[in-house]
C-alpha cells in the first residue's frame, strides 16, 4: 500500500513507511501537545515566577507577620502561621492559574489566534480540543504545585508524607476553576467579562477562603458562602494534608466537591464550545 | 522533468471525492446554502465563485466536516462526515479564509505542530517540512516567528501547512484574497504543480481570472444556489457572447445612445461610465456604430471573460 510515485519534483506523495502503532496518540494528546509547544516558548519565566512568588508570600507573611501572629496568639491551630498559610497559599495559587490561563487563552484560540479551528481542519473533534486544553492546564498547576512543595519543605512547612497526595489536590482545586471557566469564556465576545470575574470572584475567594484566616473569623453568612465555594474545599484539603491532620471522610468529601465543579464545568464546557466552534 | 502520469490518489476507484445532493445550511432563518448538488471527481479542480454571502464558505466549511449539514446527503472520500469526520479530515488539507497560525511561534514550529495534529512521526514532519518550506520559498524564514511576516508569506505558510500530512483533497477558501500580484502569481504558480499532482482542488475565489487559471469545472453561485456550473469555456459560451465592445462617451450621454446601438448587439449594458455591447463580431459592431454617427470618446473590443459571465449572473449590485 506505500508504493511512492515520486511526483514533479517529489515534493508530494511523499511515501514514507509511518509505522501504524505511531499514528494511535489519542487526539486530546494531540491538542495538549499543542499548549506544550507554546510552553517550550516561556517556560523559564513561568518556572521563575512559580518559584518567586511563593518565595516572597512565605517569607513576606508567613515568616515575617507570621512572627507576629505566633508571639501573639501561638500560631493557628497549633501550628506556626507560615505552616498555616503556605497550603491555603497553595490551593490559591492553583485557582489563579486554573482560571487565568482558560480564560484569556481560551479566547486567543477561539477568536484571536483561531488555534482551535486549526486544530479542527486537523482530524481533532471540538472534544479533544476541549480536552486537550484542559488537561495542559492541569498538567501546568501539577508543574507549578510540585515546585510549590519544594520550597514548603524548604520552609520546614510539610509536616506529613500525606503532602505527595497535595499535588492531585491542587490540580483538582485548580481545575474546579478552569473547566467552568473555560466553559463561560467560550460564551463571550468580548475580554470585558474576564476582567470583571477576576476582580469580583477570584480575588475575593483568594482572599476570603481560608486562605489567610480561619473563616470561623467571618460573619455567620459569609461563612456559609464560602463553604459552597470550591476554593474553601481545596485550602482545608490541602492544609489537612501537608499538616498531616487527615480526616477520612471529610477530606475524601472536599476532593468529591472539587470534583463535582471539574465534571460539572466539564459537562458544560462540551455544549459551550460545541456551540461556539461547530456551526 | 517529464509530464507523467498522475499519481494514484483513489482516482482508480472511480468513487467521487465529494458528492453533494440537496445541501442546505441554515443559521436560524437565514439560509446560507439552499439545496446545491455537485460531484467532485478525483484530480479534479473545482471552483465555486459567487459573491461575498454567497454561501461559498458554508459549502466548504460542510465539505471540510467542520459544519454539520442542515439537509441533504454529502459523502467526501466517499465517508459520511457526521460520523467519520476525522478519518475524512485526516486525508484533507484545508486553508481557511482567515490565517490560523501561531503567530508566537516560528514558521518551522507551526509545521511541526500541525503534523503532531495528524501523528505524524516528528523525523517525517521534519522531513517533509524541509520539502515545503521550499514549495513555499520560506526556507530563510524557517526559525523566524510568524507575526513579522508579510501576508503573502503568512498564506503560502498555510497553503505548505495544509499539506504536512500530504492530503489527497485541499481546500482552499479564497486562497489569495488581499495578496500583491506577485504573490498570486506565486501561489497559482504553486497550486498548478499541486493539481499536476494529482491532488484533488476545490477552490472559492472571487477572481474571474484565478478561477480561469486553476479551475477545470466551476460553478457560479448566488444566494445559496448554483446560478451556473460547466467549464470556464462552457460558461462564456453560455451565458455571454464571443466579445465585448467597450465605449464611453461623454457622462450623461450613455442613456441617450444607447437605444440606438442596441439593435447592434445581442445584449447592452448601460453603465454610469460606459455603455457595453455583447456580440460576436466586436469590430463590425463598432464600425457600425460609427456609421450611425456615434462618435465615442475612447472605445474597446476585447473578448468575453469570466466576469462579465460573473456580472450578468450575479448582477451588478454591491453585496455585503
Amino acid at each position: 500500500m506505500t508504493t511512492s510515485t515520486n511526483s514533479v519534483d517529489g515534493l508530494f506523495r511523499h511515501g514514507e513507511v509511518v509505522p501504524a502503532r505511531r499514528l494511535t496518540t489519542p487526539m486530546w494528546l494531540r491538542a495538549a501537545a499543542y499548549w506544550g509547544y507554546q510552553y517550550k516558548r516561556t517556560w523559564r519565566s513561568s518556572v521563575i515566577t512559580s518559584f518567586l512568588i511563593p518565595v516572597l508570600y512565605l517569607t513576606s507573611m508567613g515568616v515575617a507577620l507570621g512572627s507576629l501572629i505566633d508571639r501573639h496568639s501561638h500560631g493557628v491551630g497549633g501550628v506556626t502561621y507560615v505552616a498555616y498559610l503556605a497550603p491555603g497559599l497553595l490551593a490559591g495559587t492553583c485557582m489563579q492559574i486554573g482560571a487565568n490561563d482558560t480564560m484569556w487563552p481560551v479566547m486567543a484560540a477561539i477568536k484571536w489566534m483561531r488555534t482551535y479551528l486549526a486544530m479542527l481542519a486537523a482530524p481533532l473533534s471540538i472534544y479533544d480540543v476541549l480536552l486537550g486544553h484542559l488537561a495542559w492546564v492541569a498538567a501546568r498547576i501539577a508543574i507549578v504545585v510540585t515546585i510549590y512543595l519544594g520550597i514548603m519543605a524548604a520552609f520546614g512547612t510539610v509536616y506529613s508524607p500525606w503532602a505527595i497526595l497535595a499535588l492531585p489536590a491542587g490540580v483538582l482545586a485548580g481545575m474546579a476553576f478552569g473547566a467552568p471557566i473555560a466553559a463561560f469564556a467560550a460564551t463571550q465576545d468580548k475580554d470585558a467579562g474576564f476582567s470583571t470575574l477576576y476582580r469580583f470572584v477570584v480575588i475575593p475567594l483568594f482572599l476570603f477562603s481560608g486562605t489567610f484566616f480561619p473563616i470561623s473569623q467571618l460573619p455567620h453568612l459569609l461563612q456559609y458562602l464560602a463553604y459552597a465555594t470550591p476554593l474553601f474545599h481545596g485550602v482545608a484539603l490541602c492544609r489537612d494534608l501537608t499538616l498531616g491532620q487527615v480526616h477520612g471522610w471529610v477530606d475524601l468529601g472536599h476532593a468529591a466537591y472539587l470534583m463535582v465543579w471539574v465534571l460539572a464545568g466539564y459537562g458544560v464546557a462540551r455544549l459551550t464550545f460545541a456551540k461556539r466552534m461547530v456551526v | 522533468m517529464t509530464d507523467a502520469p498522475v499519481a494514484d490518489r483513489g482516482a482508480n476507484t472511480g468513487t467521487p471525492m465529494v458528492e453533494a445532493h440537496g445541501l442546505v445550511k441554515r443559521f436560524g432563518d437565514f439560509v446560507a446554502v439552499d439545496g446545491v448538488d455537485f460531484t467532485i471527481a478525483a484530480g479534479e479542480s473545482f471552483g465555486f465563485l459567487g459573491p461575498n454571502g454567497a454561501g461559498k464558505t458554508s459549502t466548504m466549511r460542510m465539505i471540510s466536516c467542520i459544519s454539520p449539514l442542515s439537509e441533504g446527503t454529502l459523502r467526501v472520500l466517499d465517508l459520511d462526515p457526521a460520523t467519520d469526520g476525522a478519518r475524512i479530515r485526516s486525508r484533507m488539507g484545508l486553508v481557511p479564509q482567515e490565517d490560523s497560525l501561531d503567530l508566537e511561534l516560528t514558521v518551522l514550529d507551526n509545521l511541526m505542530i500541525y503534523g503532531r495534529y495528524f501523528d505524524l512521526p516528528r523525523k517525517v514532519i521534519r522531513a517533509r517540512a524541509e520539502q515545503l518550506l521550499d514549495f513555499a520559498q520560506l526556507t530563510d524564514r524557517a526559525n523566524d516567528r510568524v507575526d513579522p511576516l508579510s501576508g503573502g508569506m503568512k498564506r503560502r505558510l498555510t497553503i505548505a501547512r495544509a499539506l504536512i500530512s500530504d492530503p489527497d483533497l485541499l481546500i482552499l477558501d479564497e486562497p489569495t484574497t488581499g495578496l500583491d500580484p506577485q504573490a498570486r502569481h506565486l501561489l497559482w504558480d504553486r497550486l498548478y504543480r499541486l493539481k499536476q499532482d494529482g491532488v484533488t482542488l476545490v477552490i472559492t475565489t472571487h477572481y474571474m481570472d484565478e478561477a480561469e487559471q486553476l479551475c477545470d469545472r466551476l460553478v457560479v453561485m448566488d444566494k445559496g444556489r448554483f446560478a451556473a456550473e460547466g467549464t470556464p469555456r462552457q460558461l462564456i459560451d453560455r451565458h455571454s457572447t464571443k466579445e465585448v465592445v467597450e465605449l464611453r462617451f461623454r457622462p450623461g450621454q450613455h442613456e441617450d445612445i444607447a437605444p440606438e446601438l442596441a439593435h447592434l448587439a445581442e445584449r447592452v449594458e448601460v453603465l454610469p461610465d460606459r455603455i457595453l455591447l455583447y456580440t460576436d463580431d466586436g469590430d463590425a459592431a463598432l464600425a457600425e456604430a460609427g456609421r450611425l454617427g456615434h462618435v465615442p470618446q475612447n472605445t474597446l473590443v476585447r473578448r468575453s471573460t469570466l466576469e462579465d459571465v460573473f456580472l450578468r449572473l450575479t448582477g451588478r449590485t454591491l453585496v455585503d
